[in-house]
């Protein structure tokens, strides 16, 4: 019978989230009934589990069935966590145990990010598309529930909330309250058709984003970029630096896109999804940058990493001076997520180069606010801050993060340490 | 000495901004709290009140203004 069920599964057409026209053809009729049910105040819970349930499977299926089973093991795990420390917190709180359900809820993450690292860039059997985000997840409702602020949970909401299929792949990461909220009221038919118009402009935009701009940075663009660059070889040449920008603009067009579809499709079932970009490339500092790119992520981490950090070298006075407590959080917060992209270097210095660049955004913060009052008490004004000062953080913010998605890219690991001319 | 009072020398000490004056304005977009200013603010507010405020409370919606602050306080004070 496993046999049957793995040459079905084989047999089966594989299709990625968002990856081709026939996909939005087929995912958008199969939501007609739900857009119809939801203007009319009520949310077809069986039906919509069931299509979901659908094209969850026809993600991992054909050549990839493997990390279907690896999804279910997985959801099973993080299941059993979940419930059995909700069962514990209710009646007492332990650090040890909090600290176990954490450890044994990333463990498998753990697993498949190592893995390729000391195994010969072989991936982990436990892996599959979407652990990340599904960690992210179950791990926000472990800290919520140690903090007392998340105290009941549903075992179909989890399963529907783990699972949610518009964001299973690549986020946006949404937290359980947020989402339960949302899938236990239905909009009112004026809420919805809000929700409505905005999908439908977010699908348009994400396919100029996806299609259109990503296509023209990342395909045509990008490649004969990468060849030039090779070709010439050394520590660093012009055809790199095209690398970079291409490679910048590709990345943000791509995942902007992707997102802005897996928002709109959440909005077309009637949650209200957060966003996950706000026009990045406009920020005018690093820590405003945080604040405009893949959002969910680097509040995921303010909020699960930086500040429980923050919180235990505060409350146990580890630092005298609150500047190095903030310093060595924020390093440790980005090196964090670099090594959650990836134990590979150049995810590593990444992380790490954001890290550094938070910690000077910050004593910049801090001189000028002495500064300035330094010139008040003198009778003077204020250091300059108009459009031209903005105007300045945008390009230098700007020309700092393409040099870290250059990076990121690890581009740089195959023209210095794999260029085989 | 009140709990406003109280919140607002805990953040003059902290921060060295006076809020008495903006007492409802938001204390994120004002650019005296931020991620590292709130936990601060918390383990003093543990400290002094007694109570313990949860991180993932002390959300941007919620407890973003002095007012704000002070009723949180005094609404876990009593619960």
């Amino acid at each position: 019978m496993m046999q049957g069920l793995i040459q079905w599964l084989q047999s089966l057409p594989n299709w990625q989230p968002y990856g081709e026209p026939k996909y939005f053809a087929f995912l958008l009729a199969f939501l007609i009934p739900i857009v119809v049910a939801m203007f009319f105040g009520r949310r077809l819970k069986i039906y919509q589990s069931l299509v979901s349930l659908g094209f969850i499977v026809v993600m991992y299926t054909g050549a990839s069935y493997h990390q279907l089973f690896a999804l279910v093991a997985y959801v099973i795990w993080q299941t059993i966590i979940v419930f059995a420390y909700h069962a514990y917190r209710k009646k007492y709180d332990t650090f040890p145990i909090f600290a176990g359900a954490v450890f044994l809820a990333i463990l498998p993450l753990i697993f498949v990010k190592v893995t390729p690292a000391i195994n010969d860039g072989n991936m982990s059997l436990l892996g599959f598309l979407g652990i990340s985000y599904l960690t992210f997840r179950s791990v926000a409702m472990i800290m919520e529930m140690r903090d007392g602020v998340l105290t009941e949970i549903k075992l179909s909401t989890f399963l529907r909330f783990m699972l949610f299929m518009p964001t299973i792949s690549s986020g946006p990461i949404d937290r359980y309250r947020r989402f339960e909220e949302d899938y236990d009221n239905v909009p009112t038919r004026e809420e919805y058709l809000d929700l409505l118009e905005k999908a439908v402009w977010y699908l348009m935009l994400g396919f100029f984003y996806k299609y259109v701009l990503a296509y023209f940075f990342g395909t045509i663009l990008l490649a004969p970029l990468k060849v030039d660059a090779l070709a010439q070889g050394g520590f660093m040449n012009w055809p790199t630096v095209g690398v970079m920008y291409a490679y910048g603009f590709d990345l943000f067009f791509d995942f902007a896109g992707y997102s802005l579809f897996a928002v709109a499709i959440s909005y077309l079932m009637g949650i209200k999804i957060p966003m996950n970009f706000n026009q990045p490339f406009k920020a005018a500092s690093i820590k405003d940058f945080w604040n405009r790119w893949h959002i969910s992520l680097s509040f995921w981490f303010r909020d699960f990493v930086f500040m429980r950090l923050v919180f235990v070298l505060v409350k146990n006075k580890i630092f005298k001076n609150r500047n190095v407590t903030s310093g060595v959080a924020y390093i440790l917060n980005m090196l964090i997520m670099g090594f959650w992209h990836g134990v590979t270097w150049y995810y590593i210095s990444y992380g790490l180069l954001h890290g550094i660049a938070m910690v000077l955004n910050d004593a910049w913060l801090r001189k000028k606010k002495k500064v300035n009052k330094e010139r008040r008490l003198a009778g003077k004004g204020p250091l300059p801050s108009n459009k031209w000062t903005t105007a300045l953080g945008i390009i230098v913010t700007f020309q700092f993060v393409m040099f870290s998605f250059l990076l990121f890219s690890g581009f740089l690991n195959q023209l210095w340490f794999h260029n085989i001319k | 000495m009140d709990i406003q009072a109280e919140l607002i020398e805990m953040i003059d000490d902290l921060f060295m901004e006076d809020i008495t004056d903006i007492m409802d304005e938001d204390l994120y977009n004002a650019g005296i709290l931020d991620s590292m200013g709130t936990v601060e603010l918390i383990v003093a507010m543990e400290e002094k009140f007694g109570i313990k405020v949860p991180v993932s409370e002390l959300g941007r919606d919620d407890w973003n203004t002095g007012n704000k602050i002070v009723a949180g306080i005094k609404g876990l004070k009593n619960a």
